[in-house]
């Protein structure tokens, strides 16, 4: 079984972001950037599929020169081998642009799945998964929360308010994780020294598509700082706290 | 805040201190850390994740099961996992300890038995030494052990074991011959020997997660191949294992004092009386300077030491003046940061108190603040 995880590098969840002056998108130079978490389950339960049913699986990212580090850790985490798509053509690229990058370097490979994180913490949209599928023609197992393969047969349990659906389609398919799904591992020190000499290939973005800020759909006209956190209130309980508390929320309109 | 960058020799070093620091800060968070040592428990869920990732045998050879890395990587790991969690820092480093003597002094059928389970990442080990009533001197141990037709017995009781009664294995220095250093043996037993007992673990001011404890001996028969060493070569592991593991002991203080220092620097930026922030009152500014350059003093002190162990050169006296600096260092810096957050420095709801009893054991393991001088005295005027 072939499987291909998607990994994208995001700031660090925890760090301030910003957006630059020049070109109004995220400025991903000035921060940490990290493994996108979600990606993480979805590298998780790409190994453990490959290990209940024998394969290789090969972690893509789309992203500056430092988004390597995110494919490595993949690789350390067990990937077999990495596939960074680094081209100055993609910078500001938005999520349809994205997808069809993917897409194209994705086709025709011979993967039996594609597996995603169901969305980004940058981002957070969750169309990517979708959207490549669609470009792909390959139906679409999205928000899983639980994937179980048989032969060709691939069935996910479909995270949904009310509980979950159960969702059946035949390999190859597109699969989005939740992070219900499964516990990722830490690399160990041992994947750590694999992973240098694990095939990871730089790749240009494919020709054809129009990519990059100036294809983007969607254009950012002006932004501003968020305000800073106004001092709370305190309230002293003399007895009647419970009260003031209640008092507060309905004033401002939450109860 | 440090005020040098790491020196890590290599990128997978880097990647594995960036390990280090997420698994620190998401199984050793203050919540966890809080619980386990309100309840004196010990952490054993994080030893298993420590040992499943490789981080419990860094420092030994890659041929032998463990991690290959060089002591100025290991000690960077330790000071990372200190500042999170000393019971959890300071029992790596006692780990390690507990296999010097099976990776330096074991037979290979010796080592084929035990070095997969030692450095397989599951077990955590115990080094005994001191008894109760033999400390710094510890050449005057009188637990012993009596030869016998298919090995050894051993009767007395080793003292301020840390991980007795939940290690897997310990490392015990007997009296198999006359008095002094030359009468004293290495043996190896696993836990679950008849007749080896933990006492209940001491009440300790800090540190309560990691267990320490009284290891009772009531006629304990080891076999002839627990012996680890010649006859008589005790000693001389226990004293060559306590350089290297002062080491890991240094990175431990490093590791607490930085931490000491990061709360301390957080809070007197934001904290403000008499109309601004502490920090720009000199008198606390300076602190901090002081704090952090002291910080940076011992990191190269230690890391030096370090360096030299790698190159194969001595580094005992290195590793003593590393040890004695480090946890001054650490008890100082950490005094500091409770006077620098004031009152609630003093409570719970902060860890510079914690820091502050956790350094205070760093100048009394594997050696107390004196007998590191004594160390360096001897190595300076002989
Ligand atoms: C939490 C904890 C964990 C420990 N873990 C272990 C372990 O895993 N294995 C193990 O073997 N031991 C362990 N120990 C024991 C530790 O190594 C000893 O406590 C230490 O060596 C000091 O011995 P002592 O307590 O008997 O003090 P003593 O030797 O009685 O010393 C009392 C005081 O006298 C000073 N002193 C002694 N001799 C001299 C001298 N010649 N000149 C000047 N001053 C001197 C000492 O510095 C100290 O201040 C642990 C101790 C603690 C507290």
């Amino acid at each position: 079984m072939k499987i291909a995880v998607c990994v994208k590098q995001v700031p660090d969840t925890w760090a301030e972001k910003k957006l630059s002056d020049s070109d109004k998108t995220l400025d991903r130079e000035s921060v940490d950037g990290v493994m996108n978490e979600l990606d993480e389950y979805a590298v998780e339960e790409a190994l453990l599929i490959k290990e209940a049913n024998d394969g290789e699986v090969v972690a893509v990212s789309m992203g500056p020169d430092k988004a390597e580090e995110t494919v490595r850790k993949a690789l350390q985490m067990g990937a077999d081998s990495g596939i960074h798509i680094v081209d100055d053509s993609l910078a500001g690229s938005d999520s349809v642009a994205t997808a069809k990058t993917l897409a194209a370097t994705l086709k025709d490979q011979g993967y039996d799945l594609i597996i995603f994180g169901s969305e980004s913490t940058d981002a957070r949209m969750s169309v990517v998964p979708a959207m490549v599928a669609e470009l792909l023609d390959l139906p679409q197992l999205t928000f899983a929360s639980k994937v179980s393969v048989d032969g060709d047969a691939v069935t996910i349990q479909r995270q949904a308010d009310y509980g979950y659906d159960e969702v059946q389609a035949s390999t190859p398919a597109v699969i989005s994780v939740v992070e219900k799904i499964n516990e990722p591992r830490y690399p160990s020190f041992k994947g750590i020294m694999a992973a240098k000499k694990k095939p990871l290939e730089s790749v240009a973005a494919p020709s054809g598509e129009p990519v990059g800020l100036a294809s983007a759909r969607t254009e950012i006209l002006e932004f501003a700082e968020r305000p800073p956190k106004a001092a709370g209130v305190k309230i002293e309980d003399d007895g009647t706290g419970g009260v003031k508390v209640a008092d507060f929320l309905a004033e401002q309109k939450l109860i | 805040m440090r005020l040098l960058e790491r020196p890590l020799p290599t990128p997978e070093a880097r990647d594995l201190l960036d390990l280090t620091r997420q698994i620190a800060a998401e199984r050793c968070d203050t919540q966890t850390v809080n619980r386990f040592e309100g309840e004196a428990r010990f952490p054993r869920e994080v030893f298993d994740v420590l040992g499943e990732t490789g981080l419990l045998s860094l420092p030994y050879p890659e041929e032998l099961g463990g991690g290959g890395q060089p002591f100025e990587v290991y000690l960077q790991v330790i000071e990372e996992l200190a500042g999170a969690w000393l019971a959890v820092g300071l029992g790596v480093s006692v780990h390690v300890l507990s296999c010097f003597p099976m990776v330096n002094y074991g037979t290979p059928e010796q080592q084929a038995e035990w070095l997969p389970r030692m450095l397989g990442g599951r077990t955590v080990g115990a080094y005994c030494l001191s008894e109760p009533d033999s400390g710094s001197d510890a050449a005057a141990l009188r637990t012993t052990a009596a030869s016998t037709e298919t090995g050894f017995v051993v009767n007395g009781a080793k003292g301020w074991v840390t991980h007795g009664g939940v290690a897997d294995y310990y490392n015990l220095m007997v009296r198999t011959g006359g008095p002094g250093a030359r009468g004293i043996s290495c043996l190896l037993a696993p836990a679950g020997t008849d007749g080896l007992q933990a006492a209940r673990p001491e009440q300790k001011m800090g540190m309560a997660a990691s267990p320490t404890a009284t290891i009772n001996l009531d006629e304990v028969e080891l076999p002839a191949s627990a012996l680890l060493g010649e006859p008589g070569e005790g000693f001389r592991i226990a004293m060559a294992a306590l350089d290297s593991g002062r080491l890991g002991i240094a990175a431990c203080a490093v590791g607490v004092a930085q931490a000491a220092l990061d709360v301390a620097a957080d809070y007197a930026s934001t904290r403000q009386q008499f109309g601004r922030s502490i920090s720009e009152f000199q008198g606390i500014g300076f602190l901090l300077a002081d704090m952090g350059a002291s910080i940076e003093a011992a990191r190269s002190l230690l890391l030096d030491a370090a360096r030299a162990k790698d190159a194969g050169r001595d580094f005992g006296a290195a590793a003593a003046a590393a040890k004695l600096t480090a946890t001054q260092t650490a008890m100082s810096v950490t005094t500091e940061a409770v006077q620098i957050l004031g009152g609630v420095g003093y409570t719970k709801e902060f860890p510079v108190e914690r820091y502050m009893r956790e350094a205070k054991v760093l100048q009394i393991v594997e050696g107390t603040t004196q007998v590191q001088r004594l160390v360096l005295a001897r190595a300076l005027t002989s």
